[in-house]
């Protein structure tokens, strides 16, 4: 895991679901096919209404129409984040359009164990609601030794909270590879 | 003496070999039954291959029951090879319980996918929440893991029931374990008796109202009190599903002589642990309803927390009606709508799709009194077709929208009162479309009028769902 994630911000608003992070209709994709894989990245975050995409302006997609890949590296969401479908599809797909990082105020339960044991995200919870704070397209730096992360467009820094009982999983890269590292699996 | 625990801690503690756990401890636990779909198998058995080997085994072929249930009636060419995926699995593996939609095989050219012909002649069951119980996998004092976050709906039987993702799932399928970190409990306690123009819908949606969307974030939730006990197991089971619609992480019901009724019929195991909650058990919070203080309420677009009465919303004008689901297409469910249509005309389309086969079969054969029909009566499905319901086959449908081919999704921006469980945008289709949620009765009067419209208009007696669904 880096200490250092640079990148620039999307923004959404609260209770972003899993429905609208990766619709049910793209779900007959097979996330084990690498062909298949990439469409997750195509259609992430595509159900989110247009005035929600991209705060605060809204309309900007996440993925450009008929890309793979987003320009954006870091996901600002407010309160219960990913709430919903226990679908893996959705950090999945985020990652997969080349995100690294989510800061929300709070997670859904399932989506935060997804990120953490699939190993796709790092799910940071800042201390702040930063949705008003920061705009789609600034540029971050999230530190993760200080845990903070700082607004270089506006120039202000921001507490996150500590990772807690689950940084040993998500330092080890998954609930696997933690497993195999504390020996409950087989290496 | 171990400290007084809730029905939640005492069966982490159990499963995880301690004699007492606390909220906030992190256990791994022995999990005694893995379910996954067609939307979430696929995912996982990739998971698993990659991560134990090509040649693994799971580690237990008659604890893993797969039921397709998602994508079935489409002619989406992914969605049939997602199930080809799960048959090659089963087979491979042994895997004991795979409830298979017949309709891969049938005939090319024969239009629209239909899985089955017949519900009393199919190894296919439709929605898993509804065929986990009825195919015995339920059982107090057990740890269910589901890839389908409703997986909590299970906590009805009295057991901990929780949804997970395709990698914990997949890490279950080898190990038998996943770890958990013990939820603190919030109790909330019905007093009374439920009364006819209720169900369990309208309680959970002022649970929900009340905590808010997010306020069981982490948390169980224990649903106890003479009202509880007043419910059927299948309307017991609606509320405990949509515990996930507050953030809970799970929810559960007391064990009592009717879960031990369904049980003691269905189990496929003959054994299961009854836990009950210690005196002194420690709450997060305890919240208190009387039923008799209960109106019919809805939830309005496009959140299980923005609830309001039946009446407050009834200027609200309704494009569709859509009676379903693991939440609202039991046959309790089908009965109660059935004695609110009967002998009537919808005004909106209405759809109507059985939670499973089971259900289907039943409203075959049961009439408006949840009994076998008599000479000269007509049965809960023919009583829908009568009143103008268009009927679909049983799968999750268009709950959570699906291919643009499924069975009721909404493909543009209607509004819809649902017997569903969600109604984030884009929910069952379209972004723009508003999904009301609301109890099958709710939702059947609501389609006699086009209105949203409180059930006791239509109510004139009390609606009685016999020995429906229990044996």
């Amino acid at each position: 895991m880096e200490n250092i994630i640079t990148g620039k911000a999307y923004v959404l608003g609260d209770d972003i679901d899993t429905d609208q992070i990766i619709p049910a209709e793209f779900l007959s994709y097979d996330p084990s096919k690498p062909e298949e894989r990439k469409y997750f990245g195509m259609y992430a975050n595509c159900g989110v209404p247009e005035g929600q995409r991209g705060l605060p302006d809204g309309n900007i997609p996440f993925v450009p129409e008929g890309e793979f890949a987003s320009e954006f590296k870091i996901v600002i969401g407010g309160k219960n984040f990913g709430c919903g479908s226990s679908r893996e599809h959705a950090p999945l797909a985020i990652a997969e359009a080349g995100a690294t990082v989510v800061i929300a105020e709070f997670y859904a339960r399932i989506f935060f164990r997804n990120c953490v044991n699939g190993g796709y995200l790092l799910p940071c919870e800042s201390v702040e609601r930063l949705v008003e704070e920061v705009k789609t397209g600034d540029d971050l730096e999230v530190n993760l030794e200080k845990a903070e992360v700082r607004n270089l467009t506006s120039g202000k820094t921001y507490a996150l909270k500590p990772l807690g009982d689950v940084k040993p999983i998500i330092e080890a890269g998954g609930v696997f590879d933690y497993a195999r590292s504390s020996g409950m699996l087989d290496k | 003496m171990a400290r007084p625990m809730t029905m939640t801690e005492k069966i982490l503690a159990a499963h995880a070999g301690k004699d007492e756990v606390k909220p906030g401890d992190n256990v791994w636990v022995d999990v005694d039954v893995l379910m996954t779909h067609d939307v979430c198998g696929p995912g996982t058995i990739g998971i698993f291959k990659e991560q134990f080997g090509a040649g693994a085994k799971v580690w237990d072929k008659t604890r893993i029951p797969i039921i397709p249930d998602h994508y079935i009636f489409t002619a989406d060419d992914k969605c049939h090879r997602n199930i080809q995926t799960l048959r090659d699995f089963v087979a491979e593996q042994g895997i004991k319980y795979y409830y298979d939609p017949d309709f891969v095989n049938t005939e090319e050219g024969s239009g629209f996918p239909s899985p089955y012909r017949d519900p009393n002649n199919t190894n296919y069951k439709g929605v898993c929440h509804k065929a986990l119980p009825e195919e015995g996998h339920c059982r107090p004092g057990e740890i269910l893991l589901g890839t389908d976050s409703h997986t909590c709906t299970a906590g009805a039987f009295g057991q901990f029931a929780t949804g997970v993702g395709n990698t914990d799932a997949a890490f279950t399928m080898g190990t038998g374990k996943t770890w958990l970190k013990v939820p603190p409990t919030m109790k909330f306690v019905f007093n009374g008796t439920i009364p006819s123009y209720l169900t369990a819908k309208d309680l959970i949606l002022a649970v929900i109202g009340k905590v808010g969307f997010s306020g069981a974030t982490y948390k169980a939730m224990y649903f106890t009190g003479s009202g509880i006990e007043s419910l059927s197991l299948e309307d017991r089971m609606t509320l405990t599903n949509m515990a996930i619609e507050a953030g809970g992480k799970n929810g559960i019901c007391d064990v009592d002589e009717k879960t031990l009724q369904y049980v003691r019929a269905r189990s496929n195991r003959p054994e299961w642990t009854v836990y009950t909650e210690d005196e002194g058990a420690e709450y997060d919070c305890v919240h208190t309803w009387d039923l008799e203080d209960f109106e019919p309420l809805v939830a309005a677009p496009h959140s299980p927390d923005n609830t309001k009465t039946a009446r407050e919303l009834a200027d609200q004008k309704l494009d569709r009606a859509y009676i379903g689901s693991c939440t609202g297409g039991k046959i309790t469910d089908m009965i109660m709508a059935a004695n609110i249509l009967a002998g009537k005309q919808v005004k909106i389309p209405t759809f109507v799709v059985p939670g499973s086969t089971e259900v289907h079969s039943d409203m075959l054969k049961l009439g408006l009194d949840g009994e076998p029909v008599k000479e000269g009566e007509k049965n809960i499905y023919d009583t829908l077709v009568d009143a103008g319901c268009n009927m679909g086959a049983a799968s999750c449908a268009a709950c959570l929208g699906g291919p643009q081919d499924t069975f009721g999704r909404l493909n543009e921006p209607l509004n819809c009162i649902s017997t569903t469980n969600r109604n984030f945008p884009g929910r069952m289709g379209h972004k723009e479309a508003g999904v009301y949620l609301a109890s099958p009765l709710t939702a059947a009067a609501s389609a006699l009028t086009g209105f949203v419209t409180d059930p006791r208009e239509y109510i004139s007696k009390p609606i009685k769902t016999g020995t429906a669904g229990i044996c």
